[in-house]
């Protein structure tokens, strides 16, 4: 299974943590696909806690983070 | 040491009240962030501050920038910044600076600086500000808000943390912010800065991010 946290906006008509069958997605943007996010809505993707490119290969057990982007001042 | 400074210590040392009297810190922005900022710096006792906005105030301010009034709107930010502080601690050589960091100017703004506090609210000038920061080998402390959002870090010379950050062009979905997040971040901000100007140990290349209406608070390696 890959496990996924969104936070803040991203949770918004979501939720907050799933799971999905670890063979349904092959990167992090099969991910975003799976929620409709688009990458321009995500600032910071970590996985397993590291910063890393939406196009990182998952392996089962993988846990991501997705984080809104906040540019305010 | 001033009585002013008294209820700084111990939490600071008089040795580290002294040296931060002796620090010069630019302030970029004077919106949200920057008024809680400029304030803040200005009460621990940082001796030079550079407030630097070219923005004068209107009424969509008033729900969260410490420094706008009614009887300001259509007046300069980095003045308001400055009269504050003049009020606050008229010990704090303040520098006012009535323009937008861009390209031309940034590397003058900080120049001599021990720190930059970034308080822009758009991601090309905090670009600008990082590699200028980066150029002159000043600490560059980051910090933004949306919504019920924050996020602050310590980015060093040559770190590369904003361009990390902001490697690709982020889409901002939510413009709004509330009156208590920029308090926050400033608060975090200061605290960072205050560490770096002390000497003392910051971690850096790390995002430090607040989700206040979740009440969730997360430290995120970037590195």
């Amino acid at each position: 299974m890959i496990e996924v946290r969104l936070f803040a906006g991203l949770r918004e008509g979501r939720g907050k943590v799933f799971e999905l069958e670890a063979n349904s997605v092959s990167n992090v943007l099969d991910v975003m696909k799976h929620f409709s996010i688009r990458r321009e809505e995500v600032n910071i993707l970590l996985v397993n806690g590291f910063h890393q490119k939406p196009e990182y290969e998952l392996k089962d057990g993988d846990v991501v983070s997705l984080f809104p982007a906040v540019g305010g001042g | 040491m001033q009585s002013r400074y008294e209820r700084n210590v111990p939490a600071l040392s008089v040795a580290e009240c002294a040296l931060l009297g002796a620090k010069r810190v630019a302030v970029i922005g004077c919106g949200g962030l920057g008024g809680h900022i400029t304030e803040l710096l200005a009460r621990v006792g940082v001796g030079h501050i550079v407030a630097v906005d070219g923005d004068v105030f209107d009424k969509t301010n008033l729900n969260r920038q410490l420094l706008s009034e009614t009887a300001l709107i259509g007046r300069s930010k980095a003045q308001a910044a400055y009269d504050r502080m003049q009020r606050i601690n008229p010990d704090v050589e303040v520098t006012p600076v009535m323009a937008f960091l861009c390209e031309d100017n940034a590397a003058d703004i900080i120049t001599g600086c021990d720190a930059v506090v970034d308080a822009l609210d758009n991601v090309q000038a905090r670009r600008i500000l990082s590699r200028a920061c980066e150029k002159a080998g000043i600490p560059y402390v980051y910090g933004a808000i949306s919504g019920w959002v924050a996020q602050c870090a310590v980015s060093m010379p040559g770190d590369g943390l904003i361009e990390k950050l902001f490697g690709a062009e982020p889409e901002i979905t939510d413009k709004s912010v509330l009156s208590f997040t920029p308090a926050l971040c400033a608060a975090a901000q200061c605290a960072l800065c205050v560490k770096l100007l002390c000497g003392r140990d910051v971690q850096t290349g790390q995002i430090y991010y607040f989700d206040l209406l979740n009440m969730e608070f997360e430290t995120i390696p970037m590195m």
